[in-house]
């Protein structure tokens, strides 16, 4: 006999063997391959959410909101390039490639980063015309396939960016499936059209810091010693790699953290393969400081950066700069709720799209399908992403005041506390009322 | 002529010379004495000159190169010709590792040996190595063509796309999606061209030579070519 319903115990989800973990099996056994998807880091992690600003009091002295005077400028280069890179806000746009993002959405990019005097990236593939045009001041990446890479642009750029790797995966390559491998996209990368373009994840022709020391030399002195030469390497050892780059002459280092995004890249490499950032960037510069070269040579974090309050965290963790990503694509128009309709069509929800690789984005962004692509107004999503870097600068600025800063870079770990144990022992702050640092102070 | 001795002028010196060259400049000649295993000598040049260097230089001599002519008189370090777009590199003795990696363009030739992963990602250049090559040569090579008088290590062409290699001796294996194809009147003639331009039309001929290029079974991931990866 049946247990009347009230009488029944409610279904009851497994934490181990979770809807979304048994859907996985379920779509593994049927297909027989890994997920591949865009993004960074689903998962909970520690992060700048778990850090809090202590703000001014007795001991310490604001400024006046609106009145006076918190800068935000930052000059990346300074250590040997002969032409540093002036920015207006610590404010970078990381590297994308033409390929993953369509020509309209690069353009954007470009439009909204010059509009607020700040730097765009190009990203595997070469440099497009739509984007240097766009674009005041352009970083070009020089990555291990070299797709589209020529002396000319080198010399075009008004800096260069040796990818070691990103955060998304770190030691991993880099893959761009056939749907997006147009005509122009081929063309640019040397590639047939329509194939699975498979990038190699270390760099041909050096191997290890003494290698990459001498390849730093040959970039200097192809292009005069005049561009700023950064290294961007994923969280994984933030301490030896940043040792390691400044030891190999980099003018800029960028620590990219788990949560920043890929074009695309297995599901299981970029939820289990990297550090969140918060963990990363403490012990980046205490690299620098141990060397004396913190200041000296800039250190720029990405990976989950989406407001002003993790602008101001990362920079008082030590960071000189910040990079986004994927707020940039957001603020450009991806997720967007209106498309809601398109999503569904899909098998996804606005907010949770993250086959950038599949090519169909209805934004426009992700996309080579030229209709697809002409949805996105390069000048109305510029404007936008310049909204939104606006406002990022204007909430760091806001808390700097708070804390009594006439600089953003003149915030400090010690205007810091920590949420939780984890974070505190990540960021090296104090657990918020105690003086506790873990693994620092008993 | 211009000289330029590297055991008394920086490297520094020498280079900007050569990036300040106009494109109808008289100096067409250099000689570069005393490189000593220097680094990036004679890198980024973009202009018609013919640059001799009389020795031995380190890695990535030519880099990038266009137009010019660049002969070392010596053995070559890492990354000979790395990136070049067009001109011609030269290495009378042997070469280090990834000779000539992800050139587009022009001619290099080794009249050694060159070591590991030469050719690797190559795009559009031609490689002509008189001696033997070492393992992972044309890894993920793209475009070009890349002739061995001699042996082929191990793995070669692995994860291949269009590129065509040709070998006249042995080879100890070939990497993944790497096959042995037949060579076709145009290849024929390809590699009759890419002889000539190395000088050695007269001396060796296309018959002798095995061509490889890619099986394209790699160009779409499918489950069912997993133990290739």
């Amino acid at each position: 006999m049946t247990a009347p319903p009230s009488h029944r115990t409610l279904p009851r989800f497994s934490a181990t063997f979770s809807p979304q973990t048994i859907a996985e099996i379920q779509r593994a056994a049927a297909t027989g391959i890994y997920d591949i998807r865009g993004g960074g880091a689903k998962r909970v992690l520690p992060h700048f959410d778990d850090l809090l600003f202590l703000g001014a009091s007795i001991s310490r002295y604001p400024l006046e909101g609106y009145r006076e005077k918190c800068s935000t400028d930052v000059t990346l280069g300074t250590r040997f390039a002969k032409k540093p890179i002036k920015l207006k806000i610590p404010v970078t746009i990381a590297g994308m490639s033409f390929g993953a993002l369509s020509a309209p959405a690069k353009e954007a990019l470009g439009r909204g980063a010059s509009a607020v005097g700040t730097s765009t990236t190009t990203g595997d593939g070469g440099m497009t015309p739509e984007e240097r045009g766009h674009s005041s001041i352009l970083v070009y990446q020089y990555l291990p396939s070299r797709y589209g890479m020529n002396p000319d642009d080198l010399r075009k750029a008004d800096a260069i960016e040796i990818v070691i790797g990103q955060g998304a995966k770190p030691g991993g390559g880099g893959m761009l499936l056939g749907q997006k491998i147009s005509a122009r996209v081929a063309r640019m990368r040397t590639l047939p059209e329509g194939i699975d373009q498979r990038s190699a994840c270390r760099h041909p022709d050096w191997t290890g810091p003494d290698d990459l020391e001498i390849k730093i030399e040959e970039l200097r002195e192809l292009t005069d010693w005049e561009k700023p030469i950064y290294v961007k390497v994923g969280a994984s050892r933030p301490y030896y790699d940043t040792a390691l780059a400044a030891k190999s002459g980099a003018d800029v280092i960028v620590l990219d953290g788990m949560q920043g995004g890929t074009a695309a890249t297995q599901e299981v490499f970029i939820e289990n393969v990297g550090l969140p950032i918060l963990a990363a960037i403490r012990p980046a510069v205490q690299a620098l400081q141990d060397l004396g070269l913190h200041r000296k040579l800039q250190l720029i974090a990405s990976g989950g950066i989406r407001t002003g309050a993790d602008v101001a965290k990362a920079l008082a963790l030590g960071a000189d700069a910040v990079a986004i990503g994927t707020a940039a694509l957001i603020a450009l128009g991806d997720n967007d709720p209106q498309l809601q309709a398109e999503y569904e069509k899909l098998g996804t929800v606005a907010g949770a799209y993250d086959d950038w690789q599949e090519g169909l984005d209805p934004a426009g962004i992700t996309t080579q399908d030229p209709t697809l692509a002409a949805r996105l107004d390069p000048a109305k999503a510029g404007r936008r992403l310049a909204n939104y870097l606006s406002v990022l600068t204007l909430e760091a600025q806001t808390i700097a005041r708070a804390c009594g800063k006439s600089h953003l870079h003149n915030l400090e770990p010690e205007d810091l506390v920590a949420l939780t144990i984890e974070a505190a022992a990540m960021a090296g702050v104090p657990l918020a009322g105690t003086n506790w640092i873990p693994g620092i102070t008993k | 002529m211009s000289n330029v001795d590297l055991g008394k002028a920086p490297l520094r010196e020498l280079n900007a010379m050569l990036h300040a060259l106009a494109p109808a400049t008289n100096e067409t000649h250099w000689i570069v004495t005393n490189p000593g295993g220097k680094h990036a000598i004679a890198c980024g040049v973009d202009a018609p000159v013919t640059i001799d260097i009389e020795g031995h230089v380190g890695y990535y001599c030519g880099g990038m190169n266009k137009r010019a002519t660049i002969l070392v008189s010596g053995n070559a370090g890492v990354g000979v010709a790395e990136n070049m777009m067009s001109g011609e590199v030269r290495v009378r003795g042997d070469a280090s590792q990834a000779a000539g990696a992800t050139g587009c363009g022009g001619l290099l030739v080794i009249d050694g040996n060159a070591s590991a992963r030469c050719g690797i990602s190559m795009k559009g250049i031609d490689i002509v190595v008189k001696g033997s090559i070492g393992p992972m040569s044309a890894f993920m090579a793209q475009a070009g063509n890349l002739v061995v008088l001699g042996d082929a290590g191990e793995a070669l062409g692995d994860s291949i796309y269009e590129a065509r290699l040709f070998v006249r001796g042995n080879v100890a294996s070939l990497g993944a999606d790497c096959i042995e194809k037949e060579m076709s009147a145009e290849d024929k003639s390809i590699l009759r061209s890419v002889l000539k331009r190395a000088d050695l039309a007269d001396s060796v001929s296309p018959n002798d030579f095995t061509m490889f290029g890619s099986a394209r079974r790699l160009y779409h991931f499918h489950i069912d070519n997993v133990d290739a990866y």
